[in-house]
């Protein structure tokens, strides 16, 4: 508000020349601006945006399937323009590029959907504990602690051999792992948020302890939350991979990155782009995804500014 | 003259524009005296003096001629301030745990100074500082000194902080706030040892302060000022008896005092501070000053002598 | 101490809030290996009346508990034992379900500005928060024309509805602060250091608003600083607190003028005076040393560390609120002395 050069008013109100009520604007608003002047975190958006419209659009951007080999060429065969086999093809002839889109898919996939239900479970369990403190905070977050020591890699493998390779499992699994750090971060969250006065400003005033959760301590927590969330979706697609490389990733002729890479990886001398090309589109997405995670959290953060 | 500061003008660099902290001050502090420096927060009052010391933030840039005893110090390179700093000026600020370090105790923050700056040896150094402990009221100071700042209390700390500060003998002292943090009863004793040590040491003092009522004790003349500029310098019996800016003026008659009647009315000085990111194009002041006509408005004041040994920056006249 | 020592003898009315032996005290737990938990007496048998219309100042250092007394009298915290009578009604420790029907009658102004807001908020969801949890039955619009009829009364401009407390300066956020306190028209405000966030130029237009309101709606307030002019500004009574304790309790004019204790003396003497002559001139009583531990206090009288007429005595005995006269109680054993 500007008002050097208004007529002056001593009752301490400011004179402006409208009537109507003036917009304000709201942290979110100041976040998407500070996070559109960032030019990593805009370039990674566009970068990524490709990459799921052409996992989406994948059959028809290429005339070969993902999972029937082109007999008329080389069992792997270098990348060609001609025969439209971009990033050329894998040991059982079938084109890399429509199946590194599709590996693309399951890969994009694992990582939102299982950061999802690290979300969910976190964010709930995480704020319980934060805003009830005291004893139920200490018996929560020591479950956790305990959850957290327990080799989870090794249980997830256990499931794989005994309930055999589902997707559905490995979105369960990975988010069942993930959760555990979603809920430590919310519960220090909400901790601090609790002690803000402007809580006891609503104790005072006699507002409800859920009202308290849902109006003035979640939209607080949510800062961080999401910042996190974009820093976990590259770390649970990482995971997938390493599943996927150990052998007990998606199940052929679906696929992954981590399982194209793993492939690539044992024929890397003979047919390197089988590495290559599916390693490059790993690494740019988990690089965007963390420069999309720097961005929002220089944008969110309000001592930054 | 010992410091002469001459049209400094700091300006720093953000995403959302130009912060204008200091524009065109000029001030002078002689040897042995004690300058008060008034003013709210924003009023650029410690940017003078960190343009001064070349403690600037990075988006920082300061402009301007800062003459300290015969010599041109501003924009010296670091090293070359390094050693001015703490030698021939030294700084205390509001908060002394940002000054201290948590992790060395205060014998080593101390003696360090005194050999890295004078050459002298650890052990005298050390005699030395326990000498400056007892001289800034420190009690058993052979003890404390071998103690981490965090275990003093902020009375003492502040006491520490002002000792490190003295330890060179600087010609020039300058406190920002140091006694807003502090409970009232304490923040007495630290006024009494610095105004006793200035004193002692012949050493000339800036007080920094937004509370009119620290600097009236202490020093001989005071600077008001307001939106980044001086609006006025006298001596302190002029400023609190004859104010001649308005801004003075309502900064006074807006004070809860203790020794006036306590059922009168404040007179609030309505509205806000400015916005240093855009200042009215005519006195800073002009939008919540009583006084103020067209004029004010329009053209920023400069400062002018008023007869007295003072000046003040105001169009009007005479303030009765 | 009876009950007419207290209470301000012939004024015959009833006062709306009745405090009795208020203990706060924190379980704090220390040591590493053999841990014990000690408490920390944050406030230590505080007593006191407050009558309609009429401002308590409670006046103390740092750490001398007067936040947490206030939360103490609002059930923000649980008292350790003491009672609190609201117009008849204990409501010591009570459940937040309990207090409810309390809570419009008695609001709290906070130190902080703007941590006070709910920086997620528009100011006019803040300032309605009250009505919503109160006053259910009243439709949006009829919350928002009440909302725009109390900004304007605190000097907001009632268009500034949808904007967000960051884009307020300190001084807008406490008037924003009183809006919302003062919404349902409570009988008592707690402030607690309302004007000590702020810019010198602004503290006097919210004590100025302060007063205003109070004048016109008849309110009572608690008002609690450091600042012992601002203090003597707003008040009619003034408590003096040291480590949790009451040390001095007058009216305001008899407090300034004849302070009995040694700690109110020094307080006092220790304010600086904007007037150069007598600041130069003044015979300061400077207290030596610290704020002892409130984990530790000193044994007997808490203030005998620093206090200059300290005897044997002060260190085996605490000394109990006397009456000095109807409106001025003091505890200290030498309070004849001065």
């Amino acid at each position: 508000m500007k008002e050097a050069s208004k007529p002056f008013k001593p009752d301490g109100l400011a004179s402006i020349g409208t009537t109507e009520p003036v917009k304000g604007r709201s942290l979110w608003q100041d976040a998407r601006r500070r996070l559109f002047h960032n030019k990593a975190a805009i370039g990674s958006m566009i970068v990524l945006g490709i990459i799921v419209l052409m996992a989406i659009f994948a059959p028809l951007l290429s005339p070969w399937a993902f999972d029937d080999p082109d007999w008329g060429y080389d069992f792997p065969g270098p990348p060609s323009i001609e025969l439209k086999h971009w990033f050329g093809t894998d040991g059982n002839g079938r084109d890399l590029f429509v199946r590194t889109l599709f590996g693309a898919r399951i890969s994009l996939l694992v990582g939102v959907i299982a950061t999802s239900v690290s979300l969910l479970i976190g964010v709930a369990y995480g704020a319980t504990a934060g805003f009830i403190g005291g004893r139920t905070d200490n018996i929560m977050m020591r479950l956790v602690d305990i959850l957290y020591s327990l080799p989870f890699m090794f249980f997830v493998i256990l499931l794989m051999v005994v309930f055999g390779r589902n997707i559905f499992l490995i979105f369960v699994a990975l988010g069942a792992v993930e959760w555990l750090t979603m809920a430590r971060i919310v519960r220090g969250q909400a901790l601090s948020v609790k002690k803000k006065e402007f809580i006891e400003a609503a104790h005072a005033v006699g507002v409800s302890n859920a009202t308290i959760i849902t109006r003035h301590i979640i939209p607080n927590v949510l800062g961080p939350v999401i910042v996190y969330m974009t820093l976990t979706i590259p770390q649970v697609i990482l995971t997938e991979s390493f599943l996927s490389f150990l052998g007990l990733g998606v199940q052929e002729p679906l696929t992954s990155w981590g399982v194209l890479i793993s492939e690539g990886a044992k024929q890397m001398e003979s047919a390197p782009w089988m590495l290559i090309f599916p390693a490059i589109f790993l690494a740019v997405t988990l690089f965007c995804f963390n420069f999309i995670g720097d961005g929002l959290r220089d944008a969110l953060d309000p001592k930054d500014r | 003259m010992l410091l002469d500061i001459q049209n400094l003008t700091t300006r720093f660099a953000t995403p959302e524009g130009e912060v204008f902290a200091v524009n065109d001050v000029s001030l002078q502090v002689e040897a042995g005296q004690c300058l008060g420096v008034v003013g709210e927060s924003g009023s650029g009052k410690t940017q003078v003096f960190m343009s001064m010391m070349g403690l600037l933030a990075k988006n920082g840039r300061a402009e301007g001629t800062v003459n300290f005893n015969g010599r041109q110090i501003l924009g010296l390179e670091a090293a070359e301030l390094n050693r001015l700093r703490g030698v021939e000026f030294s700084m205390i600020f509001q908060d002394p745990m940002t000054s201290l370090n948590p992790y060395l105790r205060i014998s080593k923050q101390m003696t360090e100074v005194l050999v890295e700056h004078r050459g002298i040896t650890e052990r005298d150094a050390a005699a030395k500082s326990i000498d400056m402990l007892k001289l800034v009221g420190i009690p058993e100071a052979e003890k404390r000194f071998r103690m981490y700042p965090h275990e003093f209390s902020g009375g003492m700390r502040q006491r520490a902080m002002i000792a490190m500060a003295l330890i060179c003998e600087p010609k020039l002292l300058i406190a920002d706030e140091p006694t807003t943090a502090l409970d009232v009863t304490v923040q007495a004793q630290i006024l009494e040892l610095i105004a006793g040590l200035g004193r002692k040491l012949n050493m000339a003092t800036v007080l920094i302060t937004h509370d009119l009522g620290v600097i009236a004790g202490l020093s001989d003349r005071v600077t008001v000022m307001y939106g980044g500029r001086v609006v006025e310098e006298a001596s302190v019996t002029d400023v609190f008896h004859n104010p001649q800016h308005p801004y003075t003026r309502g900064l006074l008659e807006s004070m809860p005092r203790l020794d006036t009647r306590s059922d009168q009315a404040l007179h609030a000085i309505p509205g806000q501070p400015p916005d240093l990111q855009a200042l009215p194009a005519g006195c800073s002041f002009a939008p919540r000053c009583f006084h103020a006509f067209d004029r004010c408005r329009q053209e920023i004041p400069r400062l002018r002598a008023i007869g007295g040994n003072r000046v003040k920056a105001c169009h009007l006249e005479a303030m009765v | 101490m009876s009950d007419a020592a207290i209470s301000r003898s012939g004024s015959g009315r009833k006062p709306i809030l009745s405090v009795r032996g208020l203990k706060v005290y924190f379980p704090i737990v220390i040591g590493g290996l053999i841990r014990k938990t000690v408490p920390l007496k944050a406030v230590d048998e505080v007593s006191f009346d407050l009558y309609p219309g009429e401002t308590l100042g409670v006046v103390g250092e740092s750490g001398c508990g007067k936040s947490t007394l206030a939360r103490g009298i609002l059930q923000l915290l649980q008292p350790t034992s003491g009672s609190v009578v609201w117009l008849g009604d204990h409501i010591e420790g009570l459940p937040a379900a309990g207090m409810k029907k309390y809570r419009e009658d008695m609001q709290i102004i906070f130190q902080d500005p703007l941590a006070s807001l709910n920086p997620r908020m528009t100011i006019g969801d803040i300032i309605a928060e009250p009505l919503t949890v109160h006053r259910p039955e009243l439709s949006s619009e009829e919350r928002k024309q009440q909302v725009r009829e109390i900004m304007e009364q605190v000097g907001l401009l009632p268009l500034m509805i949808n904007r967000y407390p960051h884009e307020f300066s300190g001084g807008q956020c406490q008037r924003i602060g009183v809006a919302r306190a003062m919404i349902l028209r409570p009988k008592l405000i707690v402030c607690d250091e309302p004007v000590s966030a702020l810019d010198v130029s602004i503290q006097a237009q919210i004590i100025n608003l302060i007063k205003g309101l109070q004048d016109s709606f008849g309110l009572s307030l608690i008002f609690i600083s450091h600042d012992l002019s601002i203090v003597r500004h707003i008040s009619h009574r003034i408590m003096v607190l040291y480590l949790g304790n009451m040390m001095e309790m007058a009216d305001k004019r008899i407090l300034y003028e004849h302070p009995r204790h040694p700690y109110t003396r020094a307080l006092i003497s220790a304010v600086p005076l904007p007037d150069p002559e007598l600041e130069k001139n003044k015979k300061r009583l400077v207290l030596e040393g610290d704020l002892p531990s409130p984990l530790s206090p000193p044994s007997g009288c808490v203030f005998r560390t620093r206090c200059p007429l300290a005897q044997d005595i002060c260190a085996r005995e605490k000394p109990t609120m006397t009456v000095v006269s109807a409106t001025h109680q003091v505890a200290c054993h030498f309070w004849q002395k001065s």
